[in-house]
């Protein structure tokens, strides 16, 4: 198994962390990861990226420009990343803000309302969860309880006690996400 | 038994630097790499081991502070970036003119001058061919993943001391930032003997111990710079360093270092999916340069393709290793661009194969 993921959005997204803690439950599942941020001056309300590489065997290049799956939370990076999704790969998007949605024919696509369902729950700060259990629902890569310790480990101790709203996120976004188009 | 954790090559030469028992840090921070001394002082080194942990006031006071370190017989580190590892340079030929050990970290960014922040490796000149004045060598290694920033700490101290030789490990920007999972050794105690040569206070048994990299008597300088070449001789013979990724049946070889060797692994893969026989070379160590290693493969290669994120720097002791007998090229990206693993291949089959 190999799975090489774009996560791509604004900055204060938790683009980032989410990465970190799906690398995380790699970790608990014995498997190699890599996670390459985009760095530079970068700000809230920037852009953000993340690229994770998940596998049974030794990862080569952390970095890749193409992918099998592209989690896409803004227009720019929908304009950037979705021709980077290998044929019959994944894109997974919020709506939110969305102008262009994604055109491809030759790919799976999801749609998961993760910003408004946040707000909704009354916690914008779970919106990444949310989409990391959109994702979870359709790449069945790992035990929910491999992403739960994954989550712990990447939480400082002083945010433990979020662990379990958090956990309702992972939850809430396993059952709202909606299959957009799927390819054979 | 330590467990894997997931870290950033920046804060895993952090960690380990403390687990190495190392005795002193000094430094200025800049990016990309103020990780290191941002995690050494959320470690607080001090409490775990007496580590001393100083933010100097610039890059040319810590190196300085490094010299005074490593003349005690104190086991001393620094971390820098580019233009920080350019203004440490004085100090630098100082350490190997007075054949001193200490441990330096270039995570290296684009430039020339202050240039970007963004991962580059063209800084292989400055390092593996002087830097600083005179005939001096420093011992380069090339980490490729997070796990090696953390294992080349103890290395990189443990080369050092058995040579009283600055040691460099000579990183970029995209192994600083990125995390992978990483298992530490146990901490080490800090040493508490000095080696005899360590300028701690005369005791009545013994002559002075003197420390310096001024000899004003050329006959004696240049009996001095004989002896720092035998030792660099000796280290060229003990040290070389490499690793070989499916070399055996290679009709052409990547060779690569660093960030680039990780993504040269995946251009080979996609060549070799096309049917093409590439290999990669990897070299460890910079200086001493794997010469012999590559020359010794020249039999079985139709050509070389070196890749490097800079203008084309190592490709010449490439070249020097095959002494012509093989067609070398370069391909390379600068100012902070990392070639993707396609790119690669489509210039091995331009520059390469076809050309």
């Amino acid at each position: 198994m190999t799975e090489e993921i774009i996560i791509a959005g604004f900055g204060g997204q938790g683009v980032l962390s989410m990465g970190k803690i799906l690398c995380y439950s790699g970790v608990m599942e014995e498997k190699e990861v890599s996670w390459m941020p985009s760095y530079g001056p970068e700000m809230r309300g920037g852009t953000a990226n993340v690229t994770v590489i998940l596998s049974d065997e030794r990862i080569s290049s952390p970095i890749i420009n193409s992918f099998d799956t592209a989690i896409i939370l803004n227009q720019q990076s929908m304009d950037k990343f979705e021709p980077a999704v290998k044929p019959g790969g994944l894109l997974i998007y919020d709506g939110n803000g969305i102008t262009r949605h994604p055109e491809r024919n030759d790919i799976n696509i999801y749609r998961i309302d993760a910003a408004e369902e946040a707000t909704k729950m009354g916690s914008t700060k779970t919106f990444n969860m949310i989409v990391l259990g959109g994702y979870l629902k359709v790449k069945k890569l790992f035990k929910l309880e491999s992403v739960i310790k994954g989550l712990k480990k990447s939480l400082p101790e002083r945010y433990h006690h979020m662990i379990p709203v958090n956990e309702k996120a992972i939850h809430r976004g396993l059952e709202i996400i909606k299959e957009v188009a799927t390819v054979s | 038994m330590e467990e894997f954790v997931l870290m950033k090559g920046n804060e895993a030469i952090a960690e380990a630097a403390i687990r190495a028992g190392t005795d002193g840090y000094f430094g200025y921070p800049i990016t990309p790499q103020s990780e290191v001394i941002e995690y050494l002082a959320a470690a607080k080194p001090h409490e775990r081991t007496g580590m001393v942990l100083l933010q100097a006031e610039s890059e040319v006071a810590a190196i300085n502070m490094l010299y005074g370190g490593a003349g005690a017989g104190k086991k001393v580190m620094t971390s820098s970036s580019s233009p920080g590892i350019s203004l440490m340079q004085e100090g630098i030929s100082y350490i190997a003119g007075s054949e001193l050990p200490c441990l330096l970290v270039n995570v290296v960014r684009g430039g020339p001058g202050l240039g970007t922040i963004q991962p580059s490796q063209c800084d292989y000149f400055q390092s593996t061919k002087g830097g600083g004045h005179g005939d001096y060598n420093l011992i380069v290694l090339a980490p490729a993943s997070v796990q090696e920033m953390a294992d080349f700490v103890s290395l990189g101290f443990d080369l050092a001391f058995k040579y009283r030789n600055p040691v460099m490990i000579l990183s970029d920007g995209a192994i600083g930032q990125m995390m992978e999972k990483v298992k530490f050794k146990p901490q080490q105690p800090r040493s508490k003997k000095s080696p005899d040569w360590a300028t701690t206070g005369k005791t009545p048994d013994r002559e002075r111990n003197i420390i310096t990299s001024l000899d004003l008597d050329p006959a004696r300088q240049e009996r001095f710079n004989e002896k720092l070449q035998a030792k660099y001789k000796e280290i060229c013979k003990k040290e070389v360093r490499y690793e070989k990724i499916k070399c055996d049946d290679a009709e052409y070889l990547f060779v690569a270092y660093g960030t680039s060797s990780r993504i040269c692994q995946k251009s080979m893969q996609m060549a070799r999916e096309e049917g093409i026989k590439v290999g990669l070379f990897r070299p460890i160590t910079l200086w001493p340069f794997p010469y012999n290693e590559i020359r010794e493969m020249t039999g079985q290669l139709k050509g070389i393709l070196s890749v490097e994120m800079s203008a084309g720097q190592m490709v010449e002791d490439v070249r020097l290793a095959v002494e012509g007998k093989v067609k070398v090229n370069h391909y390379g990206r600068m100012g902070g661009i990392i070639p993707t693993p396609d790119e690669i291949v489509e210039n091995l089959k331009q520059k390469i194969i076809g050309g």
